[in-house]
């Protein structure tokens, strides 16, 4: 399991994807930043990050579009599924690389909060609480991501129906205000991503949305290792 | 030792195997031949435990590739058809990672040198495997099967796509793993087989068409009394006289000439050798024979006749 996380992790930054990914939420989550607290003169970072979730889906997708589709198409797979090793641990080892990138990111862009600290006094607690949801719905949007390259070998798929997966689970929040049975009111609310992430922006630290989150990540792992196994079935 | 009993797979509705079975002892090289898409890749790829068999089993040394996968995969060096190369990286890089993923108990750096030294690969070690050459990406292929010096070593087509002096150096390895390994070859090139593998295995539309000893399907080829035969002498009694002998079934003047004399075609009865008695009628009459070869016959006519044999035999059972 070690050597594909060692693999997988070096080869986001010896192929361009990696640096562009990071360079992208970096630069848009920072454009995001002073655009929504210091231009506004506010220490209430609420704004910038509910913007950081949408920045997230692209970030998700880019990080795991290469996982598995290029493996299939290059056909090394055979190389990983022919080792001693169990098909839990290669998914387990491909998402762990995508989830150490991601955490790299969201620890780098904490540098758009000194400003914050030098020239004001922020709530460190809700930012902490932030942070470590947006560290988890990203793990939840890479699990989702993981599943979708396991579908396909080509990437590009991977990447675009990764994007309308998640774009789609942000989005339906939206509608609720339109919809008069509460039934499906109540169910979109419970599955809606953004609803429960609301929570975290207004400083309330939902330990049932972490749940949510993890169960999204297993699940998705799981389809994935399934979708493995059902492969050499078929 | 590889255990193959009864294996099915079914694609759709279309059987890739049918009832296959075959073992491979230990210290043999087993040739697996047959056509495209006769099942050689899937047989090798169930065997390595990338596809599931409908039914059947498949053990590598007793143990059993769907029972016990991990400890089963620990005992194979596999080389698929197409190598599984990361093009992306060095081939020192490469063959460290698979060292990683195999867990390979041996001193890291020897072990390196041993497999780079074995399949010539030890002066591109630093080099990018996108911008390596086919013959050498296969070689790195085969590193990367040697790696931890697997009991069971399963090559895929090992020989496709690499020049014919690489050739000669990849069938002389397969023969000295052979020593101390369980190997398995498949292939379509039938000389490579007889090259380099003490036993054969043919595998035909998922089915075992033949499976014996090198030398016995070689001894098959010699029953077969066919010989050229070149005689001085004018061309149509020459001819005649041949034909009349008894024993000979079959003469046919060949093209080709050399001064004043001609080649024939010969055919003898099954356990009838001719051509002493040939020599002795043509010294009567004063022909000397120029030069006489048998022709056996090639292993691509043994094969395609077991092939359309076994396609009769399956026919008139379902008449």
């Amino acid at each position: 399991m070690q050597a594909i996380y060692k693999r997988e992790l070096r080869a986001y930054f010896t192929t361009p994807i990696g640096y562009v990914t990071v360079a992208i939420f970096l630069a848009v989550s920072g454009f995001f930043f002073s655009l929504t607290t210091l231009q506004s003169q506010t220490t209430d970072v609420s704004s910038y990050f509910t913007y950081s979730l949408f920045v997230l889906v692209i970030v998700a997708a880019l990080l795991t579009m290469r996982l598995f589709a290029e493996e299939k198409k290059l056909r090394t797979e055979q190389l990983l599924l022919t080792a001693p090793i169990s098909i839990t641990s290669m998914v387990a080892a491909k998402f762990f690389a995508a989830e150490t990138v991601l955490l790299g990111m969201l620890v780098l862009s904490t540098f758009n909060l000194i400003p914050l600290y030098l020239f004001a006094a922020p709530y460190t607690a809700q930012i902490v609480g932030n942070y470590i949801a947006l560290f988890l719905v990203g793990s939840a949007f890479i699990a989702i991501g993981v599943f979708m390259s396991s579908l396909t070998e080509n990437q590009l798929a991977a990447a675009v129906a990764t994007i309308g997966a998640l774009l789609f689970l942000l989005i339906m929040g939206f509608a609720n205000q339109y919809i008069d049975l509460y039934v499906f009111r109540y169910l979109i609310n419970w599955l809606s991503v953004y609803s429960r992430y609301q929570n975290f922006t207004y400083g309330i630290f939902d330990y049932n949305a972490l749940l949510y989150y993890l169960s999204v990540c297993f699940v998705f792992l799981y389809l994935t290792v399934r979708v493995y196994e059902r492969r050499r079935w078929a | 030792m590889v255990k193959i009993e009864h294996l099915v797979k079914r694609y759709g509705s279309n059987f890739a195997l049918d009832d296959v079975s075959f073992t491979v002892e230990k210290g043999e090289v087993v040739g697996f031949l047959g056509p495209n898409g006769a099942g050689k890749s899937t047989t090798m790829n169930i065997l390595t435990g990338f596809l599931s068999s409908d039914s059947g089993t498949a053990e590598i040394n007793g143990v059993d590739i769907l029972e016990h996968p991990l400890e089963a995969k620990k005992m194979v060096g596999y080389l698929p058809e197409q190598p599984p190369l990361y093009l992306d990286m060095t081939v020192e890089e490469y063959l460290n990672f698979v060292c990683d993923l195999k867990k390979c108990a041996y001193d890291r750096k020897k072990h390196l040198k041993e497999v780079c030294d074995v399949v010539r690969i030890s002066d591109v070690r630093s080099r990018v495997i996108k911008n390596l050459s086919k013959g050498y990406r296969q070689r790195v292929g085969i590193a990367q099967a040697l790696i931890g010096n697997p009991e069971v070593i399963i090559f895929d087509e090992p020989t496709v796509g690499v020049d014919p002096k690489q050739v000669i150096e990849i069938r002389n390895l397969i023969r000295n793993l052979g020593r101390e390994h369980t190997v398995i070859v498949s292939t379509h090139i039938l000389s490579e087989v007889q090259a380099t593998c003490s036993r054969i295995v043919i595998i035909n539309r998922g089915k075992i068409v033949a499976n014996e000893k090198t030398e016995e399907i070689t001894r098959t080829l010699e029953d077969n009394r066919r010989f050229k035969v070149k005689i001085a002498g004018p061309q149509g009694e020459v001819l005649d006289t041949i034909r009349q002998k008894p024993g000979m079934t079959y003469v046919e003047p060949l093209p080709e000439r050399e001064g004043d004399a001609y080649a024939f075609l010969c055919e003898s009865a099954p356990n009838t050798d001719m051509r002493k008695s040939l020599f002795y009628t043509c010294a009567e009459r004063g022909w000397p024979i120029l030069g006489l070869e048998p022709i056996g016959m090639s292993l691509e006519d043994v094969f395609i006749k077991l092939i359309d044999k076994k396609a009769e035999t399956a026919k008139k059972k379902a008449r």
